[in-house]
């Protein structure tokens, strides 16, 4: 207990809270591109994961994540109902902070991740089907994943694959099992021949700025310490969402207008594209992985919607393929000078590290794409995974929630 | 006899067409909020990535029940007011009216439409009271 560090344990705390409030940051920030019928629902779809992850990561959820390693695939048991996890810190994970708080800390990233993939599938899921495949999801999907890359003997990370805030284990899984959902589910009635504009381009302006202010708690507080590597990662955090949105304006600018909604989804590319990386670049490096995220994410929307795909909220593309080249970053600008518990990337002499990098990306693209498709599957040709056409057409938040958003 | 004038205006005129009217003396008058779709077509908006068609667009439409010989001078006021030169300036309805009753005296007709201060009053052909 002398080892507890009381301004690390300060700055875990807030980053706890930061981190939470990214989730309703999420909600508006796919509300407000929602259709006015479909607002409530959309926003259900993101806050519920604070209850549900918050009941399912005390019960079982760390312990899969970070119990007792069982050959490197998933954790054990012996966590479960966070037995034995108190105010000891467990040296496995943070030397200086409660075991308790790490654990309340991961709780965080377990509730956005989820929320994130509600994108894909907004105004015509059913909401039970929903809540279903949401919490096979964190069981089979998150929780196994978060165990490779960052449990305790978990295969991926043992094998040296950085990812410092989730570039896998967030933002390509949430990206890709958004895709495979997609695919599932298919498109809303009318995808294709009416715009579906955004209902409310202020909330998502509202709810990016809640985002990038939690991601300081998200990037910063995976440092798990107040130490020099989590300013690093603060700075980098910020610098390659300035510079994406930056970019983001200016190709939005080249093909019309610069408009806010292109500006508001460039700072979030930026964020996701980031996260892996935060703590192991320099800001200078994060300013050019931002600005390469922004076409990248720019044009895989593009192309998205060339193949009449409705991911509706390009969450593959937005946060898939962003931090897929976040983690390639990592690969190439990680640096020692930032980070000694990380790696030298392929610009500091250490190719390896790309490859180890692109093992990461590929594992976690197969498993998540290839488990989501395959629960989506399951669930459409069991208990269906649409609402009828006529609870679509009224607008799900009736139809489903028996609420109105405006009057 | 009694006419009804659908206007459907551009949005940002509606000030300035309800300001002619009211100089011109035309008091009773009603306006909604419309979306429809005409010459003008519809305009390019910007999206999260590229641009986007919008087929619908927002105007006003301005509904007012007046006396057949106040017609053409409304008409002409809404011309002057709601004007441009750009596509999109709208149209003007004029239909017959059957019949109008004010619900508060039971009033018909022309008598139903008549405001103090309005433009038959200005033209010293009515006289109503104001209580």
């Amino acid at each position: 207990m002398d080892n507890i560090n009381a301004g690390d344990t300060s700055w875990i705390l807030v980053s706890c809270a930061l981190v939470l409030m990214m989730t309703p940051g999420l909600a508006l920030f796919y509300g407000g591109m929602a259709r006015k019928k479909n607002v409530l629902s959309t926003l259900t779809l993101s806050v519920i994961f604070m209850a549900l992850v918050g009941v399912q990561w005390v019960l079982y959820g760390y312990s899969l994540s970070f119990g007792q390693d069982i050959g490197g695939i998933i954790g054990g048991l012996n966590f479960v109902g966070l037995k034995g996890v108190g105010a000891a810190p467990n040296p496995d994970y943070a030397k200086t902070i409660p075991h308790s708080l790490f654990a309340a800390f991961q709780m965080m990233f377990a509730v956005i991740t989820p929320a994130l993939i509600t994108g894909a599938f907004v105004e015509r899921v059913r909401f039970k089907s929903f809540l279903l495949f949401s919490l096979l999801w964190v069981t089979l999907v998150y929780d196994p994943l978060c165990h490779w890359v960052w449990g305790k003997g978990g295969w991926l990370g043992a094998m040296g694959c950085l990812d410092f805030a989730g570039g896998t284990v967030v933002h390509i899984a949430a990206g890709y099992s958004a895709l495979a959902f997609a695919l599932v589910i298919g498109p809303r009635r009318g995808f294709g021949h009416s715009p579906m504009e955004p209902h409310n381009i202020p909330l998502t302006v509202l709810g990016t700025g809640l985002l990038w202010v939690g991601w300081f708690g998200f990037n910063a507080g995976s440092a798990l310490a107040a130490n020099g590597v989590a300013v690093n990662a603060l700075l980098s955090t910020n610098t390659s969402a300035a510079a994406a949105a930056l970019v983001w304006m200016l190709l939005s600018w080249l093909d019309g207008r610069p408009s806010l909604l292109g500006i508001a989804t460039g700072m979030v590319v930026g964020l996701a594209a980031v996260t892996p990386a935060a703590g192991f670049i320099t800001p200078m490096a994060a300013m050019v992985l931002g600005a390469v995220a922004a076409p990248l994410s720019y044009y895989a929307i593009r192309f998205r919607q060339n193949r009449s795909l409705d991911e509706s909220m390009d969450v593959w593309a937005c946060h898939g393929m962003a931090s897929t080249w976040g983690m390639v970053a990592t690969g190439l600008f990680a640096t020692m000078e930032v980070n000694g518990a990380g790696a030298n990337g392929l610009f500091n002499g250490n190719p390896s590290q790309l490859l180890l990098q692109l093992l990461g990306i590929v594992v976690t693209i197969a498993f998540t794409f290839g488990m989501t498709f395959v629960i989506a599957k399951l669930l459409d040709w069991s208990i269906g995974l649409r609402v009828s056409n006529m609870e679509e057409e009224v607008g799900l938040d009736i139809s489903a929630h028996g609420e109105r958003a405006y009057l | 006899m009694l006419k009804k004038i659908e206007a459907i205006i551009r949005e940002d005129k509606i000030n300035d067409v309800k300001d002619a009217l009211r100089d011109l003396g035309i008091v009773g008058l009603n306006a909604f909020e419309i979306r429809g779709h005409g010459r003008q077509g519809g305009i390019k908006l910007a999206g999260r990535s590229g641009t986007y068609q919008v087929d619908m667009l927002p105007k006003i439409q301005v509904n007012i029940v007046l006396s057949e010989h106040n017609l053409e001078e409304t008409i002409e006021a809404i011309l002057k007011s709601a004007y441009t030169g750009e596509t999109g300036d709208g149209l003007i309805f004029v239909y017959p009216v059957e019949e109008v009753i004010r619900i508060r005296t039971r009033e018909r007709g022309h008598e139903a439409v008549m405001y103090p201060g309005d433009i038959d009053e200005r033209k010293g052909l009515a006289k109503i009271s104001a209580s």
